[in-house]
């Protein structure tokens, strides 16, 4: 089992590298992985984007799709994609603690 | 990092909704995974890009032994022919998609393009077709010949679909 240390806790990770237990993941904790991830600051723009993937990951068991996201947490796609450059699927999931996203769209 | 996908260049060369398809979702998966892409349109994938046309595109029901009616049954291929069926099979797949939260074509090229991927139509089909850049849709960048298309795709895996 893969683990890392970050802020001064042991957190177990899945095989694509993201958290493992939903329940270990804190706000100290994104702000570590998104500095991984090369994101220095989680701007309050990153946050309505995280928490909004939390909120769908966890009614619906997935992570939404860019085009939900865009349609319905009032982050167009432009922007998703300049607040998370590498890709705003894997990144921001990683950083909101959550799996990989599971969808094609 | 060397052995990952860092660039995709994908080509469409028919005019179908499901020939259409599968090169957007490529193109948008791509760009969320981190992936660069590109979008080349050819032949009568052009017509997923030409403004009035993008909207109303269609399943090829002719000469498609895969085609299943609704419940599954293989459709006798002669079937497809009958009036209104690509109509049909269109709004079915159409009706499919959105519940996959699939977008429409015209949606699905502007998220393509917010996204960061490019896209191009290609010039010998636009010559061939009698087309101009004010045919196409805004989120097309530039009409560019096949030479101009390698240029664009140089260190990317190019896929034809």
């Amino acid at each position: 089992m893969e683990t890392v240390e970050l802020v001064g806790r042991k957190l177990e990770l899945d095989a694509d590298g993201h958290l493992k237990n939903l329940n270990d993941w804190d706000k100290e904790v994104a702000k570590e992985f998104a500095r991984l991830e090369g994101i220095e600051t989680l701007t309050d723009r990153h946050w309505i984007v995280l928490e909004f993937m939390r909120k769908e990951f966890q009614e619906k068991g997935d992570a939404p799709s860019i085009r939900k996201l865009t349609k319905e947490s009032g982050v167009d796609t432009k922007e998703l994609y300049a607040l998370f450059p590498k890709g705003p699927a894997k990144k921001a999931a990683k950083i909101a603690g959550l799996p990989k996203p599971k969808g094609c769209i | 990092m060397s052995d990952q996908i860092e660039k995709v260049s994908i080509v469409v060369s028919r005019g179908s909704l499901e020939g259409v398809y599968p090169g957007l979702i490529m193109a948008n998966g791509a760009r969320m995974e981190g992936i660069e892409a590109t979008l080349f349109f050819t032949f009568f994938g052009l017509d997923a890009i030409i403004n009035n046309r993008m909207d109303n595109l269609g399943v090829a029901t002719v000469g498609n032994p895969a085609m299943r009616i609704p419940g599954g049954i293989k459709m006798p291929t002669w079937l497809g022919a009958i009036p209104g069926m690509s109509k049909f099979a269109t709004v079915m797949m159409k009706k499919e998609m959105e519940k996959l939260d699939i977008p429409p074509v015209r949606e699905f090229i502007e998220m393509i393009k917010d996204a960061g991927g490019e896209l191009y139509a290609c010039k010998a089909t636009v010559d061939m077709f009698h087309l101009t850049k004010n045919d196409f849709c805004p989120q097309v960048d530039e009409i560019i010949s096949v030479g101009q298309f390698y240029e664009k795709s140089a260190g990317a895996q190019i896929i034809f679909t």
